[in-house]
């Protein structure tokens, strides 16, 4: 559905803390344009931190974001969408009091061209046959999985050319899981989006990433091929939990 | 029976008042979770400016649009202005500021206007119609229930059915959400204190007819409409016009069946009952309640 290709994302030297917390001590990291980066680590690594902060939801207090090449560090999360990068926040983040078809619509409302407004709804709808069945019902009422549908269908509909995933698995059978890294996969394949992927289960994640970022108490502790990384006991046992 | 029928439909109507101060601050607290305290004195002020329009040979629309124009901009001002800065702040700042808010208007319009009691004038007859034996509406009755009722109308079709309206329940349900999809919650919040206020505004215009203008003459209108608002959950849009109207209907069966100086205990009574039996109020959809 994104239709204009990916863009580069390079992350340099990213600090963010929360008062006298540092969730982020000076996080690098390069996701190349059309690739999937998976982010792994335990619960408060920082990596939903490393999301809030480059979707501009968190101020980092110093390094640098650049989308395409252009720097983002600090930007306001309107504007970082708007520049093509689309956050989808954990816990799936739907606005429950509003309609399946309110939430998607409201993805794209910002757009100036109208009819690609709808096309891009109707393409959503395409996407997620349990969403078209439920158009006029409130977010509220869906399950799980229909929710994660929701909140990446959602995000789609503003024709993203980055696209940041926090937890999609979370609190998901294991079939809807990988029904959504295998989605997850051929946007990739067939728009050249460009995905970071931050999970905690680590063995979906890397089975669909061309790469792996390790994070450890706001720090980068490895990255690498997923092959590698799934192979190395030290890593797996110590960080990745499998 | 035909007295019962004339002091409802009287009820009506004055609630349609009261629906239109709680229409302003449940959109209010929808949007920002704030609790403007100053709605009466803000409706009191762009009331007073009507005024000054009627007293220079202005005519009565235009007095009327004055109203509602200077409520609109009031009502983006304060949210913009005074009630941005404190509004990440813990919750009773902003309430705070919104009394300072009325404090300070209410002295203002003092100041400006003079505190004497002015009668307001309308173009409407007060002249109730007759139906067989029972008096009905005047005029400037069915002018009161017919305008509110269209504000409430348009209110409801801009959020319900319009690009803005979505963005600006979106940025009050969720703003974090919301900024992430591109929604300047920002300016969402300050349409939606100019909106409300042109609501209280409306109120204004048409309650000064009947309780004279002065710098205090919306206290006890905003304590009944404050009250309707409780009543219908306050963040029930729905819940606030069926709480003014209720309120309006049952201080005027106690002002003509039990005596006018208990009007103001009757509110206090209902405010307490439905707050000990439903706290949440009537149409309420969240179950807890910040206040």
């Amino acid at each position: 559905m994104p239709d204009a290709g990916g863009m580069s994302l390079e992350v340099k030297d990213l600090v963010t803390s929360y008062g006298a917390i540092k969730a982020l001590r000076g996080v690098s990291l390069n996701v190349p344009a059309g690739s999937i980066t998976a982010v792994l680590g335990a619960n408060g690594a920082g990596k939903s931190s490393l999301l809030r902060t480059l979707s501009g939801l968190v101020r980092p207090r110093s390094g640098s974001v650049l989308l395409d090449g252009k720097e983002i560090a600090g930007r306001a999360p309107e504007d970082v969408v708007q520049m093509g990068m689309s956050h989808v926040p954990e816990g799936r983040g739907v606005i429950a009091e509003l309609t399946v078809d309110d939430n998607l619509r409201l993805g794209g409302l910002w757009r100036k061209d109208k009819a690609d407004r709808g096309r891009a709804l109707e393409e959503a709808y395409a996407l997620f046959p349990p969403l078209d069945q439920r158009r006029k019902r409130l977010a509220m009422t869906l399950s799980g999985g229909e929710r994660q549908m929701l909140a990446l269908g959602r995000a789609l509909v503003a024709r993203p050319r980055v696209l940041l995933l926090d937890e999609p698995s979370l609190g998901l059978a294991p079939r809807i899981t990988s029904q959504i890294m295998a989605l997850v996969r051929r946007l990739c394949d067939e728009t050249g989006l460009t995905v970071l992927l931050v999970e905690q289960n680590a063995r979906s994640a890397l089975s669909v990433a061309d790469h792996g970022v390790v994070l450890n108490l706001g720090t980068v502790v490895a990255s690498d091929d997923p092959a590698k990384l799934a192979a190395d006991d030290n890593l797996r046992h110590a960080y990745l939990g499998f | 029976m035909s007295r019962f029928l004339s002091v409802t439909l009287s009820g009506l109507a004055g609630g349609m008042i009261y629906a239109a101060v709680a229409l302003s601050l449940v959109l209010i607290w929808r949007a920002t979770r704030v609790l403007n305290f100053a709605q009466g004195a803000m409706a009191m002020f762009t009331t007073y400016l009507a005024y000054y329009v009627l007293d220079h040979d202005g005519s009565y629309w235009l007095a009327f649009a004055v109203a509602l124009l200077s409520g609109l901009l009031l009502g983006a001002f304060v949210e913009r202005v005074l009630v941005r800065p404190v509004e990440s702040g813990p919750h009773l700042n902003a309430v705070v500021v919104t009394l300072g808010i009325f404090i300070f208007l209410q002295g203002l319009a003092g100041l400006l206007f003079g505190g004497r009691f002015r009668s307001f004038p309308t173009t409407f007859s007060n002249k109730n119609y007759n139906v067989g034996d029972v008096s009905t509406l005047s005029p400037f009755e069915i002018f009161v229930i017919s305008s509110v009722g269209l504000v409430a109308v348009l209110l409801f079709a801009l959020f319900q059915y319009t690009d803005v309206g979505l963005r600006m329940r979106a940025a009050a349900f969720e703003g974090e959400i919301a900024r992430m999809l591109g929604v300047r919650v920002g300016q969402m919040l300050t349409l939606g204190w100019a909106l409300a206020a042109v609501a209280g505004s409306l109120a204004g215009i048409l309650v000064a007819p009947s309780v004279f203008l002065h710098p205090n003459n919306m206290d006890g209108v905003f304590v009944f409409g404050f009250t309707a608002a409780v009543i219908g959950g306050l963040d029930s849009p729905v819940g606030a016009i069926i709480g003014g109207l209720g309120i309006g209907v049952l201080l005027s069966y106690v002002a003509s069946y039990a005596g006018g100086d208990l009007q103001t205990l009757a509110a206090l009574g209902v405010l307490v009952f439905i707050l000990m039996v439903k706290p949440s109020g009537l149409f309420s959809s969240t179950a807890t309640r910040r206040v």
